[in-house]
């Protein structure tokens, strides 16, 4: 870089002031259009979004006028009122609420113990289950979905949160394998002057590795309470009862009774609300996000 | 699961020496031991049991009978069904995949430099990731709706008629091939890691070449993410061809099993029908296929992934 601005320095155009070099304008002329392109990208990336929302504040003419106006007339916040109260959903929030709070906690649990057994501590076959938990992540979840939902079936736990939340207490290999690499980034010697000091392998995964680990500790729970709230499929297998519903059940139920009437405002309403906390969280915890991205350590 | 090592840590550290050393060498299995016990349970166990009963005709009612490979017979030549559910996941994959890693590598590359404001974009393009689910697959159903839909009346403004997406045998499936590329965020992010850690050294040294910025991309940017892009492609070809919430919102297999996803059909035949030994079967084929495309990608990718450590050994 620094030879070439230089090797320009020398040559460059009297009627230029100084400073504004052609490589320098041409820089500066091609970081506006990345950022004329990158802004561009943006807007049509979220009209979807803006687009839902707008919906869900406007009257069912408004919707069915075309062309359509972007924005509403009057904003509808009744909408959401109407949507919300039409159906149990305020109970089907607290169920999604519960089940996800459990998740969270049992993944925490059971996958930093698992994380600091394959980190820190010594057994025989140490490395060959590692290898077993490695490549249990590359199986399908639905190869093993039939004979889980028959044992779970035979536990008679059909119609309750049992099978939704008992397995997050069992570990997930995804984020045993992210916590096993964050552990192995902190220093040795603390497990080493801890034993010193009479710390056992409880105290020190307790009081030393765990306070130390909140940046991993966080991405999981920010996966955790993603896949938890947006999970369909599980909530589809287990619960039948209209009370016993999650979120993302009933609104799938919602859209059945919305056909009928076509109150497409209605359904917006419905859908932006299940989203809220899933906002929420993402923009508080956004950086973990993308930092559990880089513990994983693709790079080896 | 955490009260188990506590009484045995109590007097591990008062124990004699024999004690201690033989507890340091188990307490590694009581750390793993939830996750051990719930990967024999809920996964080794329902994946061998799985095979078992892909043999067996059972609708839960009547006691199993033993019918060999009659299922995996059936499938193949007399379910048009599931072949076009087979044939419809591949269909989605072929072209879901390339796009989709395209586009995300397109805009990690984008994004990957210093301007201010540009960590913006990065949670913009993430949102869809964390929001995806029964709530966007609605927005998605309206924003594909013929007469109302978003994108009809965005392309009425130019003065052509939308198709019928969701309604079409013809454009269902390009509509989902459009609605997956939204959620590319989270590839997006996993790419611009990738692209920090590119060293600086080697776009200089280029640069002293005399390469273009063309050049950079195609010698330098590629080769060093290359086992990036080979593990997001697996990632997502797997991601792919288990594709259901989607479908069971937006279209719920149709138009005349258009949209038939393959683990759609799967729900079908096991939760709906009951054909517990057939849904089995089907699930140990997606598991072959999965594991043949996964070891055909590895072996092809000794010609093209390109690993930086490789040539100091």
């Amino acid at each position: 870089m620094e030879v070439e601005q230089g090797a320009v320095r020398s040559s460059g155009s009297l009627l230029s002031p100084p400073g504004w070099r052609w490589p320098q304008v041409r820089a500066l002329l091609f970081n506006a259009f990345l950022y004329l392109l990158i802004v561009a990208g943006g807007i049509v990336f979220l009209i979807p979004f803006v687009w839902m929302v707008s919906t869900s504040l406007k009257t069912l003419p408004e919707i069915q006028r075309i062309p359509q106006p972007l924005l509403p007339e009057v904003i509808r916040w009744d909408n959401y009122w109407v949507a919300w109260t039409s159906l149990p959903f305020t109970r089907w929030f607290f169920n999604t609420a519960f089940i996800t709070v459990v998740n969270i906690f049992g993944t925490l649990l059971s996958c930093s113990l698992a994380a600091y057994g394959f980190a820190y501590t010594r057994f025989r076959g140490r490395n060959f289950l590692f290898v077993v938990l490695l490549s249990s992540m590359m199986l399908p979840y639905h190869v093993r979905l039939i004979p889980t939902f028959l044992i779970f079936n035979h536990l008679g736990w059909i119609n309750t949160f049992l099978p939704l939340t008992v397995p997050a207490f069992f570990g997930t290999a995804f984020y045993i394998f992210l916590l096993r690499q964050f552990f192995l980034t902190l220093p040795k010697e603390l497990d080493d002057a801890a034993r010193i000091d009479g710390c056992n392998s409880l105290n020190i995964y307790w009081r030393i590795v765990m306070p130390l680990s909140k940046p991993a500790l966080a991405a999981v729970t920010a996966f955790t309470f993603i896949d938890s709230w947006n999970d369909f499929l599980g909530p589809l297998i287990y619960l039948r009862q209209d009370s016993r519903l999650t979120l993302s059940l009933g609104l799938r139920m919602f859209l059945d009774f919305q056909e009928g009437t076509g109150d497409l405002h209605l359904m917006m309403a419905a859908s932006v609300a299940t989203l809220i906390p899933i906002l929420i969280v993402f923009f508080f915890a956004q950086k973990h996000f993308v930092e559990g991205v880089t513990f994983t350590g693709l790079k080896g | 699961m955490t009260s188990q090592p506590q009484p045995a840590v109590h007097h591990a550290g008062k124990a004699s020496f024999f004690g201690w050393w033989r507890w340091r060498r188990i307490e590694g299995y009581l750390f793993i031991a939830p996750w051990l016990i719930g990967f024999v349970a809920f996964v080794l166990g329902p994946f061998l049991a799985s095979f078992f009963l892909s043999f067996a005709d059972w609708n839960l009612v009547r006691p199993p009978t033993w019918v060999g490979l009659e299922h995996y017979r059936t499938m193949f030549t007399n379910d048009p069904k599931y072949i076009k559910s087979f044939v419809n996941t591949v269909y989605f994959t072929v072209f879901h995949v390339p796009l989709i890693l395209v586009v995300a590598l397109f805009i990690a590359l984008l994004l990957n430099r210093q301007l201010p404001g540009i960590g913006v974009f990065r949670t913009l393009f993430y949102l869809p990731s964390v929001t995806a689910g029964v709530a966007t697959a609605i927005l998605w159903r309206f924003i594909f709706n013929y007469h109302y839909g978003l994108l009809n009346q965005a392309i009425g403004l130019v003065g052509i008629e939308g198709p019928n997406w969701l309604g079409s045998t013809k454009w269902a499936m390009p509509a989902f091939i459009i609605m997956s590329t939204w959620g590319f965020g989270s590839l997006m992010v996993l790419y611009l890691a990738g692209l920090q850690g590119v060293p600086r050294e080697l776009y200089e040294a280029a640069e002293i070449d005399g390469a273009t910025a063309w050049d950079k991309l195609l010698n330098v940017t590629i080769p060093m993410m290359s086992p990036v892009i080979f593990f997001t492609m697996i990632m997502t070809i797997i991601g792919s061809f288990q594709i259901f919430t989607a479908a069971f919102v937006m279209t719920e297999g149709g138009p005349a099993d258009a949209t038939l996803f393959y683990i759609l059909y799967l729900y079908r035949s096991a939760f709906q029908w009951l054909r517990i030994g057939y849904a089995s079967a089907m699930a140990w084929i997606l598991f072959l296929v999965i594991l043949a495309l996964t070891l055909i990608q590895l072996k092809l990718s000794r010609r093209w992934v390109f690993y930086a450590g490789e040539e100091l050994a």
